[in-house]
């Protein structure tokens, strides 16, 4: 595996050492380890251990109800918790065959969008943390801030969301939450501007992550890359085109890409996707307000009526009506079967895609349930990635990847 | 007899000057603490200490009670005598370094004793600095190799290359310097920079040697070991570097020599470069007034001065990241290095040729 000579660990002509990155260690944002066989400040091998914060998610699933699950898909990517969620209902609801109103989509893809900004933002800012560079950090995290706070007015949580139901969402958009997204709209292009002005053309930071942690389109491929990080590399795939869901396909928006793969290629493709989404909401807004003008009764849509079964009665009818209160005791307990079924569906991800496969035997839960974590992917490829680089490349070539414990051990 | 030939009242006054200096460079240093922090703040929108005493003044002191309650851990393997004498060589270097520091111009009392603002003008003050604080690279080699773990190893081996390579190009930048002035002592180096313009041209040094003075900032941000130059403790890659295993008050010796070593050196750069103690119309002042309150407002311009040059280290730091260590070596070796000797070549010919 490695290309050094392997001698013992007490020989005194060991020219290399043995170095533990992690599983503690500020550059590992979440629980890794990487066990770095290092010669002076440069990496001779990396072995890489997964499972520090595994949760059997995919186990556990198995035993839930389809709506339960939503829940655990907040907690493989936590920066982006929203698009997992979505993700997850949209592969549901595909499984039975619902079809969303637009509005809903509309709706799914300004949070889906938002929680990309979140994500890449930090991401984009963290890369600026690990090569030294703190202020940029606390720069954008104000603007994940106001992201947070759009979630917390939609369905009342800011970091695991569990935002959404199959069908659409829990309950209709207040005017808190538009109110919220026109002041995030109209203020964070100023402080993106600003992260940009302080890194992009940083000659320090160029300096840092040109042709550093880099990695060719063909092995990119090979290891089934996806996201950013394989934009980055030159291929445009991204699901939101390949395969649209959530009627990806009614907007107009770029993909960039990138040359060669680096860690400074992938920040500009993050930092001009963040451009693109921004873009992409403020056509939902305008799609959603076309839709209403057109039909003031759009304005209460905000579920699949299809997906009824799938969708709490309102409190009033519970309270007083008795199909209501049976109907909402079955759903509580999980008691609505799913048809039998199998089904991959894939999501653009904050990093990649996130997909999920689903077999359904019919029950009240998952057969099987597979999640596709695209951190997971990059993993594998991090130590080929780092080979041969010094000590600080690795650190950030682990940021610039996006690596997050929750979604690589799940 | 021999007790009557010693010049007790010099004595008594040299005592007091190092305390006072001591007690002021330490203050300052404690206070820059918390300067760092509002800075920080300030730069990135918080509002940094702000809880202790009004405007979080109290802040550095009660950290300095936190230090020493903490417990006080040696790692099992670590070499004891070693890793003590580390963050004490640390903090000792970088309290030695202010003594030839020139703090203000001399006191002619009218008995016609002169006091001196400086604890030792030496002939060799500049080489003193240097010796002094490359001894201060001994402290964190010692403390980062005897705590006996690998990252603190990297950190010191780090810090070790750095200020070798970082001297070099530090030293050659000031010979160009020293060829202009003809003296290795501070204090004769300040009175050369005597008021602010004279014979048509600036007197300070900074507008004499304009690249040398860059070259030296540059090398001076990588003696600190501050940003883009603090890879021997790059808290992203090598947890905390040479004091990860440290903890309670040698810790804390360690932080502290660090803002110490920003003071002394802010104090020596504004010395070398922009006049020390000098200021505009100073010769005006000085007729207006009587020499004890001249000599005060001499103290407090170095010290305005000094802030100001402490300040634009800070603004550096929250702004830029940090360079990889070969990049670092690299604009060591090829280009502080030829830049300085072409430096010294262009103000020799200058010298010879122009001057003369």
């Amino acid at each position: 595996m490695s290309a050094h000579i392997h001698l013992d660990e007490a020989s005194i002509q060991k020219q290399t050492t043995t170095l533990n990155l992690g599983p503690t260690h500020p550059a590992t944002h979440g629980v890794f380890q990487n066990i770095l066989e290092m010669d002076g400040e440069r990496i001779v091998s990396a072995v890489p251990t997964v499972g520090y914060i595994h949760r059997a998610f995919e186990k556990i699933a198995e035993r839930r109800p389809y709506y339960q699950i939503t829940p655990l898909t907040d907690r493989l990517n936590y920066c982006s918790s929203p698009i997992n969620n979505m993700g997850w209902h949209i592969t549901v609801e595909r499984l039975l065959g619902i079809k969303t109103p637009k509005r809903v989509d509309y709706l799914r893809v300004i949070i889906m969008e938002l929680s990309r900004i979140a994500d890449h933002l930090v991401c984009n800012s963290v890369i600026g943390v690990d090569t030294g560079a703190l202020t940029s950090f606390v720069y954008v995290f104000e603007f994940r801030e106001h992201i947070y706070e759009i979630f917390e007015a939609v369905c009342g949580s800011r970091l695991t969301t569990n935002i959404g139901r199959f069908g659409g969402f829990e309950r209709n958009f207040p005017q808190e939450a538009f109110d919220k997204i026109n002041k995030f709209l109209e203020a964070f292009p100023r402080g993106m501007k600003e992260f940009e002005s302080l890194l992009t053309r940083n000659r320090i930071f160029m300096e840092r992550t040109m042709g550093v942690g880099g990695i060719s389109a063909e092995r990119a491929l090979n290891y089934s890359f996806t996201g950013p990080n394989l934009r980055a590399a030159g291929v445009d795939y991204d699901v939101r085109v390949a395969q649209p869901y959530s009627s990806y396909e009614d907007f107009d928006f770029k993909i960039p890409v990138g040359t060669t793969g680096d860690v400074y290629d992938r920040f500009l493709v993050r930092n001009q996707e963040i451009w693109e989404s921004l873009s992409i909401i403020k056509q939902a807004l305008e799609k959603i307000a076309a839709l209403e003008a057109a039909d003031p009764s759009q304005k209460e849509v905000f579920y699949a009526p299809e997906a009824d079964k799938y969708h709490l009665p309102p409190k009033e009818d519970v309270y007083t009506k008795m199909e209501a209160l049976i109907f909402h005791f079955k759903m509580v307990m999980g008691e609505i079967e799913v048809l039998p079924g199998e089904i991959y569906s894939a999501v653009e991800g904050g990093n990649g895609e996130v997909g999920y496969y689903l077999i359904s035997d019919g029950g009240r839960t998952p057969y099987r349930l597979h999640f596709r974590r695209p951190c997971f992917i990059y993993y594998q490829a991090y130590p080929e990635i780092i080979q041969g680089s010094l000590l600080s490349d690795a650190v950030v070539t682990m940021s610039s990847l996006n690596l997050i414990a929750g979604e690589l051990d799940a | 007899m021999l007790l009557l030939t010693i010049d007790w009242s010099f004595i008594i006054e040299k005592l007091i000057l190092i305390s006072v200096i001591l007690g002021a460079s330490l203050g300052v240093a404690t206070y820059a603490t918390w300067g760092e922090r509002k800075v920080a703040a300030w730069m990135q929108d918080r509002k940094g200490p702000s809880r202790a005493g009004p405007f979080g003044l109290l802040q550095p002191i009660a950290d300095g009670i936190k230090l020493f309650f903490k417990e006080e851990i040696i790692p099992t393997d670590a070499n004891r005598f070693l890793f003590i004498l580390g963050p004490s060589l640390a903090m000792l270097t970088a309290c030695m370094a202010s003594a030839v520091i020139p703090w203000g111009p001399s006191i002619e009392l009218e008995s016609g004793r002169i006091i001196a603002l400086q604890v030792a003008d030496i002939n060799i003050g500049i080489l003193y600095v240097f010796g002094v604080v490359s001894v201060g690279v001994y402290g964190i080699m010692l403390g980062g190799w005897a705590s006996n773990n690998k990252y603190s190893l990297m950190g010191s081996v780090r810090a070790a290359s750095q200020a070798i390579s970082y001297e070099l190009a530090m030293g050659i930048s000031l010979i160009a310097l020293l060829m202009m002035t003809g003296t290795l002592s501070l204090a004769e180096i300040v009175n050369q920079q005597h008021g602010f313009w004279e014979n048509g041209w600036f007197t300070w040094n900074v507008a004499k040697q304009p690249l040398g003075f860059i070259i030296f900032l540059v090398c001076a941000f990588a003696e600190l070991n501050r940003a883009p130059f603090d890879l021997p403790e790059a808290e992203s890659e090598l947890v905390a570097g040479y004091h990860t295993e440290y903890s309670s008050m040698k810790l804390g010796f360690y932080l502290f020599a660090e803002y110490v070593n920003l003071f002394i050196s802010s104090a020596i750069l504004i010395t070398l470069f922009f006049g020390g103690y000098n200021f505009p119309f100073m010769d005006q002042v000085a007729g207006s007034v009587s020499p004890v309150v001249f000599s005060i407002i001499c103290v407090l311009v170095l010290l305005t001065k000094t802030i100001m040059m402490i300040l634009f280290f800070m603004f550096v730091r929250w702004t830029i990241p940090r360079f990889r260590y070969d990049q670092l070596m690299n604009l060591g070796w090829k280009s502080l290095i030829p830049l300085a000797l072409v430096n010294m070549l262009i103000t020799g010919a200058i010298i010879i040729w122009v001057l003369n």
